[in-house]
């Protein structure tokens, strides 16, 4: 069965050299084949190919630049940025995002919060930007983590800086707050000069002066891996910090002025007069910015927004009430500059006033009346009935007309975002926006700063300020000085002075603030509590009605929930002769101005003003 | 040791002029150009791992267990080996469908057999076994072969490739089907055949391509038709294949700098897209010299082949070297782009696998058939 001859042999030895030819030749040709296109690769498209490997593995990230600080006028820190490490997954480079979350998991705590706003954050960022799902590691967990990073391509510790507020709640209305980009944001910034940067101001001044604290981006070429993993760093234009923003405020002084509302809810501004300073700010209650800075939960931020207290609403600025009686002194120096009354005049207050022909009585805070008192016993006493007729006689026009240049109805311009301007009532404003004319009434209830009469504590405070500067109003500023990116000191904010308010005769603003004296010094002064000896305080009290008493129906305040309560006010400046600063109070629900809102004052005062004796 | 002799040829001794390496059997050439290969394997592997010792230690580890293993090979006889075949061939068979009966999973497929003290993949021992058999088959009658028996070795090659490709292991069937065609083709296959065949392959491939394969088979062949189809997918290992050879122009950019598998872009850098790495870094001219090193030793499997004295280790002794061949072509015309991705390694070069045992044991093959010649009356 073999083969066995050796012709067979010989034939099949050839017949099998004649296939090994034709074997070495196709594999040869297939060489051949194999070299030019690799020849095609490696010379004829060698360039392309090199800009795709260079397009590999060289990359261009941007370098966010530090946020600028904010300092309080003494140079307490307000805003910082603290070193953090964060735990980001970029979902792009997960393959399983579930089975990633569960693993990791096991290494670090990840709350339920955590994942909630993972979900959240990730429905609105795309698939190759980073993620936080946990914020503020701890160093152990930094180090857990790096030991088990290779089995998480995709996760990765991000060192950065997180926005601190220190001070917390106190400072909140003020400086507002930082939070992650939205996407309405998105499409208002330069998103070149953000490439990198997460965050952006808020509210308060970190979104006024955005612009300022933001500073400019840098820029790196970076070779990463194929995970995207940064191998090193090849070229870099450093990013210019943020300036720094040193403000007007005192801190310690808006800690006492925050401390001095106790449990009220309200408002306290202090202006220094002189150069429009913003002392302190308060809006009570307030609330903890850095719960924002990393995405507040659901759950925080709920309680935050249905709070009936309404801790985010920022009272000092966007909080609008009728002035009440703090209103009297403009109105009692409207009335003597344009020659309407004189100090010597009386007036008989009989506890109620009535418009010739009406029937409709105007009542008096007290019931009894105050029988026949002049302006200086008006104001001390807080006498309605007396600033009833003088607004008759004054009439809307003339009273709008003089309240206007003390800011009233406007905003002041100061440079936090969000203020509102108040509402100064005039015949062309009613006809403007509710195509009605004016009522005689409504006249007189202007005169004691109620009816459409609205102002921000803000403004009152300006106004305040403006009054004890006699006349020259300066715009309120909460950044004193801004250090500019290089420059080794802060460079001075102009004060800016708006306008001078015409002065007929200083007698006539020397008996205003007499009376405003009386008011603290008095025997009958609604403010008499605040009396002291180490300086003198022009104040007024007042008080704005949350809802209108009927007719004939008794008030009674016992019988009243607390939000039915008035809110009560006080403005006050000192020291009377040299005023250094002024204030305005308002204590939502609080009663009467002179027990509830002028104590809060006086505190704010005697820090500011017994500062070198304590 | 019972050896088979060839009938009316005088026995006699090999030649001793190559003292020790006759000895052991061994072919100078051949094993020349086998170490050379290996030791710029193992250049190309320290680059290729992240210049990690560990991996280039294990690799030492296995070259030593190979290069005894075809040092062992070299001693038998081809007439032993020719004995063995049927034998072999059927253990081969019966191993394969143990594999899927109670094979271990690993990567998506079934291919490896737990012996207990080791595992074992049998589709590596049947790239042997298939051309043995075939050889063994085809070398009982004269050559050419007749229709009939054609038949019959074309079954024979058929039931292991379809069992292989069962598991699924499409390089592995692919290698398997070629070694046992190539016997064919060396056994003396008419070309009128081998042309009926490639025109009837068309269909066959429309037919294998509806119900004869998985979807990570089909995925593969769309990607090579078109890599650009699924860039992150799998033809993202295409394209960055192709720019790692792409970029490393004439002259390479060096051993140690090629970017690509540095930084992680080529998928498998070290063991089946190890020949981008070694493009990157060594460029045109290194391609060039290691196809040399290749063609060396392929053109002496063939001088081997063709100088062997019976029709069974000629056959054999050719198709180990063609197979030997399609593992560098498969290998290099996937990295490169110009065939579909499947899981053939560059031989002797990629990173561990179980195929450096087998390749190098083919190579005793042809070294056993080289140094058992008998003095011929020529």
């Amino acid at each position: 069965m073999y083969p066995t001859t050796l012709k067979d042999y010989l034939r099949e030895s050839h017949l099998f050299r004649a296939r090994a030819v034709s074997a070495t030749l196709i594999i040869l040709l297939l060489l051949l084949l194999l070299i030019l296109h690799l020849a095609k690769l490696q010379i004829t498209d060698h360039a392309h190919f090199t800009t795709l490997s260079r397009d590999n593995r060289v990359k261009v990230e941007p370098l966010p630049p530090t946020r600028g600080l904010i300092y309080d006028r003494n140079g307490v820190i307000l805003a910082q940025n603290l070193p953090t490490h964060s735990l980001e997954i970029t979902p792009e480079r997960v393959k399983d995002l579930d089975r990633t979350l569960q693993e990791l998991g096991r290494i670090i705590d990840i709350s339920d919060n955590d994942r909630k706003r993972f979900a959240r954050l990730k429905s609105h960022q795309r698939r190759f930007e980073s993620i936080p799902i946990r914020v503020q590691l701890s160093d152990e967990e930094v180090a857990r983590f790096a030991v088990n990073r290779h089995r998480f391509p995709g996760v990765d510790i991000q060192a950065k800086l997180l926005r601190d507020y220190p001070l917390k709640d106190v400072t909140a209305h003020i400086l507002g707050y930082v939070g992650r980009i939205n996407k309405r944001e998105l499409q208002s910034i330069d998103t070149s000069s953000y490439s990198g940067t997460t965050h952006i101001g808020k509210n308060g001044i970190e979104k006024y002066y955005e612009a300022e604290l933001h500073g400019k981006v840098g820029l790196q070429q970076v070779e990463i891996n194929a995970l995207g993993r940064v191998i090193r760093i090849l070229e870099s234009e450093p990013p210019a910090p943020g300036m720094d923003l040193h403000l007007t405020l005192d801190a310690s002084l808006q800690r006492v002025a925050m401390e001095a509302f106790a449990e009220e809810n309200g408002a306290a501004v202090a202006i220094d007069p002189r150069t429009g300073d913003i002392l302190a700010m308060v809006s009570k209650p307030g609330f903890d910015p850095n719960l924002f800075v990393e995405g507040i939960s659901s759950a925080d931020y709920d309680a935050l927004q249905n709070s009936d207290d309404m801790p985010l609403f920022n009272r000092a600025i966007r909080g609008q009430y009728p002035p009440g009686s703090t209103i009297k002194p403009f109105i009692g120096l409207g009335g003597l500059e344009n020659g309407v009354i004189t100090t010597s005049q009386k007036k008989y207050c009989p506890g109620y006033f009535q418009l010739p022909n009406l029937s409709h009585k105007y009542r008096d805070w007290k019931k009894a009346g105050h029988g026949p008192v002049d302006l200086d016993q008006a104001i001390t006493q807080s006498c309605d009935v007396y600033f009833y007729d003088l607004a008759q006689q004054m009439g809307i026009d003339q009273l709008s007309e003089y309240l206007a240049p003390f800011g009233f109805g406007q905003k002041t311009g100061v440079d936090i975002t969000g203020e509102l301007g108040g509402l100064l009532p005039s015949r062309e404003w009613k006809r403007a926006t509710r195509n009605q004319s004016w009522y005689p009434g409504e006249t007189l209830i202007t005169g004691i700063g109620q009816g459409y009469f609205l102002t921000t504590p803000l403004q009152l405070a300006s106004a305040t300020a403006t009054l004890a500067s006699r006349g020259a109003r300066v715009r309120p500023r909460i950044v004193r000085s801004i250090r500019r990116n290089g420059e080794p000191d802060p460079q001075e904010q102009p004060v800016s002075q708006q306008l001078q308010i015409a002065r007929h005769s200083e007698a006539n603003w020397d008996n205003i603030i007499e009376a405003m004296l009386q008011v603290t010094e008095g025997a009958r002064g609604t403010a008499r509590l605040i009396r002291n000896e180490q300086y003198r305080i022009a104040g007024k009290t007042g008080t704005a009605q949350v809802f209108t008493v009927k007719q004939e129906e008794k008030y009674e305040e016992e019988k009243l929930e607390k939000k039915m309560l008035d809110h009560a006010l006080f403005i006050a400046f000192a020291p009377a002769e040299a005023p250094r600063i002024a204030v305005a109070v308002i204590v939502e629900n609080g009663g009467h101005g002179g027990s509830v809102a002028a104590p809060i004052a006086k505190a704010i005062m005697d820090h500011q003003l017994l500062k070198e004796r304590r | 040791m019972a050896r088979y002799q060839p009938s009316g040829l005088p026995e006699s001794n090999p030649t001793r002029a190559e003292g020790l390496l006759a000895d052991l059997h061994l072919d100078l050439p051949l094993l020349t150009g086998l170490i050379l290969l290996c030791g710029f394997g193992l250049l190309v592997l320290y680059s290729a791992s992240g210049q990690d010792m560990a991996v280039i230690e294990r690799q030492l580890i296995r070259l030593g267990i190979a290069f005894a293993v075809m040092v062992v090979v070299a001693q038998v006889p081809p007439a032993t080996l020719r004995r063995w075949a049927p034998w072999l061939f059927a253990a081969g068979i019966l191993m394969l469908i143990a594999v899927l009966v109670a094979g271990q999973v690993g990567k998506g497929a079934q291919r490896w057999l737990n012996l207990g003290l080791f595992r074992f993949q049998p589709s590596e021992l049947v790239k042997l076994a298939v051309p043995m058999m075939i050889a063994w088959f085809l070398a009982e009658k004269s050559l050419p072969p007749r229709w009939s028996r054609l038949v019959i070795a074309g079954l024979m090659i058929l039931v292991p490739v379809l069992l292989i490709a069962r598991q699924p292991d499409l390089g592995t069937s692919l290698l398997v089907a070629s070694a046992g065609i190539f016997v064919l083709f060396l056994a003396g296959l008419s070309w009128r055949f081998i042309g009926g065949m490639t025109v009837t392959a068309i269909p066959v491939s429309w037919v294998l391509w509806e119900w004869g394969m998985r979807d990570y088979q089909r995925n593969r062949v769309l990607t090579f038709l078109n890599p650009e189809w699924d860039p992150l997918g799998t033809g993202y290992h295409i394209i960055q294949s192709k720019i790692a050879i792409g970029s490393g122009g004439l002259y390479g950019k060096g051993w140690l700098n090629g970017t690509q598998s540095y930084l992680e872009f080529l998928p498998e850098g070290t063991t089946d897209f190890i020949f981008a790495v070694l493009s990157e870094e060594f460029g045109f001219i290194g391609i060039l010299l290691l196809l040399a090193l290749y063609l060396v030793i392929i053109l002496r499997g063939l001088y081997i082949a063709a100088q062997a004295q019976d029709t069974f280790s000629r056959l054999l002794g050719g198709a180990v070297t063609m197979v030997f061949f399609v593992y560098l072509f498969v290998n290099t015309g996937m990295v490169s782009g110009i065939l579909p991705v499947v899981g053939v390694p560059l031989p002797l070069v990629s990173y561990g696998g179980t195929s450096l045992v087998t390749i190098m044991a083919g190579f005793g093959i042809l070294m056993s058939i080289h140094t058992h010649r008998k003095l011929l009356p020529t």
